[in-house]
């Protein structure tokens, strides 16, 4: 192909996206529109599975049967999600092992806010309430994002992610009208979850980098600072509600605005845990090559029954 | 209480479900890949499901002011009824494996037998049970062919793991005084009547699986009289933290 094809087919790509048009796994894509779904959606697809690893922590012991059942429900929706991803991200040419190999080599990057502990159980209605809120925030506006087989998978996640924060926000809310331990409980698990979960949103914008191009192909709608901007309008509200207190002492309702006004954000801390040196970075990626590792051997043997199958129904036939 | 015996007979099976939904919940999370990750995780909801079921009716019969948490979290270890099979540890994955299949061949057969009791209540969960466990069943027993008759690695494994848990199996026939009760009454199941069949199912799966059958002389029991494992005390012990942490609390 010679430049000016390339370069026309690149014209009439944009244009399709202009128009609002899908791009699926057989259509002509820039290299680079393959390359950055593959980062993107990997990084997700990373981000459910070592997302079930912190509320996986307290199946055992959740407080009631009931509690156990939907936490156990909801890790598995996590797991689902993950699923849906890397099926959408191997439609781009790339092996589910391969995208686990630059997992567990630290290549890839999942979501900084699981390398928190979960050390009660408020914590799990925290994380339902916050961090599956503040995903939605994020992922909602992927559901119209170029990409369908991504669009597609996003679209499902997102039901699922508004049904855990609901129930996370009914944990919270049970707490609050429990004993003064429970609220006691209920008020440490949002100050220890609040900052971290406005640094899901990622630097702010002045620090954000490759913003542009991600607008232009759906991947991103709006600026990370708006993002959460939208997630605090919408939580501050119900943390009053609950009656519990949001340890900013700079949150300020702006009339002028319309909008909250924040304290600074601890970029160092949130730099920290980006480059591995979180409160459970270690924990979380030995948890996942653990179980990758214990599990060849069975994977192996998954492989070598099918094949030995294959071939006595091969013998069978002729 | 007026009911004891039934009272009793429910939680020797329920106990059972409880207590190896608690094993697969560990679990969560670190399976050999997603797609098992998932089927453990139902499997462990599925048993959760049908221990609310039997506890919810313990409770109603207990003529106590219970609920199924009570019953779930607030017992002492000796009162807690399950057989040893089902609180033996994952140790790999093919005692995760292993001690499925085991429990899953007895687990259908007695739900088969107690979709027919003239118990409603119990016959109801039993018949809705049995779709699931048909379904576990087959799950782990595919499970223990692919091990079995995977790689070398795998069927040394697999093999290791039944001949750790068959010592475990006999225990599932014996019969507690609950149980001898009701099945003298009609609306219990006399278990020691599928045993044979138990060990004819499952052995001819093993051998399909390239395995062999242990040939144990001695076998332990105790579990369903509340004499446990030291593995029990463990799964108490993260089972009951919060109720007995925060006593007294909704959740
Ligand atoms: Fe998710
Ligand atoms: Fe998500
Ligand atoms: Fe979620």
């Amino acid at each position: 192909m010679s430049e000016k094809d390339v370069k026309n087919l690149e014209e009439i790509f944009e244009a399709r996206i202009a128009r609002d048009e899908k791009i699926e796994p057989k259509d002509w894509m820039p290299e680079k529109y393959r390359q950055t779904h593959i980062r993107q959606i990997s990084q997700h697809a990373h981000s459910e599975i070592i997302g079930m690893l912190p509320e996986g922590n307290w199946i055992t012991r959740a407080p009631s049967l009931r509690r156990k059942a939907a936490l156990l429900a909801k890790v598995q929706d996590e797991a689902g999600h993950g699923l849906y991803l890397y099926s959408a991200c191997e439609t781009l040419g790339i092996s589910r092992d391969e995208l686990y190999e630059q997992l567990h080599s630290g290549k890839a990057k999942y979501s900084s806010i699981f390398n928190y502990p979960t050390i009660t159980w408020a914590d799990m209605g925290a994380i339902g309430w916050l961090v599956d809120g503040a995903a939605i925030i994020n992922q909602v506006p992927l559901c119209n994002t170029s990409f369908g087989p991504y669009a597609r998978a996003m679209v499902r996640v997102c039901k699922e992610e508004s049904f855990h924060q609901r129930q996370g926000y009914e944990i919270m809310l049970t707490l609050c009208r429990g004993t003064e331990e429970q609220k006691a409980m209920a008020q440490d698990a949002l100050n220890r979850w609040w900052w971290p979960s406005l640094m899901m949103f990622g630097p702010t914008d002045a620090e954000s980098v490759h913003t542009e191009q991600s607008m232009k192909w759906k991947l991103k709608r709006k600026s990370n600072d708006e993002l959460r901007q939208q997630f605090i309008d919408q939580t501050v509200p119900q943390a009053d509600l609950l009656g519990i207190t949001i340890p900013d002492p700079d949150l300020k309702w702006n009339e002028e605005k319309g909008q909250y006004d924040f304290g600074e954000i601890d970029w160092d801390e949130f730099w920290q845990v980006v480059k591995g040196h979180g409160p459970c970075n270690k924990e979380r990626m030995n948890a996942r090559v653990n179980a990758w590792n214990n599990g060849e051997w069975v994977r192996d043997a998954a492989m070598a029954y099918a094949e030995k199958n294959e071939k006595r129904k091969v013998a069978k036939a002729s | 209480m007026k009911n004891l015996n039934l009272y009793n007979y429910i939680l020797t099976i329920a106990d059972n479900s409880l207590i190896l939904a608690q094993r697969l919940g560990e679990l969560c999370g670190h399976g050999p890949n997603l797609e098992t990750d998932i089927a453990l995780t139902n499997i462990s909801l599925d048993l959760l499901g049908q221990t609310r079921s039997y506890y919810q009716y313990a409770a109603k019969i207990s003529g106590e002011d219970k609920t199924e948490d009570d019953i779930a979290f607030l017992r002492i270890e000796r009162e807690y009824k399950n057989c040893l099979l089902v609180e033996q540890p994952n140790t790999h994955f093919g005692h995760v494996i292993g001690r499925q299949f085991l429990f899953d061949s007895y687990h259908l057969m007695l739900m088969e037998k107690l979709q027919d009791s003239p118990d409603e209540t119990l016959a109801a969960i039993a018949k809705k049970g049995i779709k699931e466990v048909s379904y576990h069943k087959r799950f782990s027993s595919d499970w223990v062919k692919r091990l079995g008759d995977g790689t070398e690695e795998s069927n040394a494994k697999m093999q290791e793991a039944i001949d750790d848990l068959w010592h475990y199996t006999d225990e599932l026939f014996f019969m507690t005084e609950a149980e001898k009760v009701l099945a003298e009454d009609g609306i219990g199941v006399d278990i020691s009547t599928f045993k044979k069949k138990y060990y004819e199912e499952v052995s001819e799966i093993l051998k399909e699986a390239t395995l062999s059958v242990p040939e144990n002389k001695y076998f332990a029991k105790g579990g369903k009289e509340g004499v446990h494992t030291e593995y029990m005390g463990y799964i108490m012990a993260d089972l009951q933290y919060m109720q007995r942490t925060y006593p007294n609390m909704t959740w």
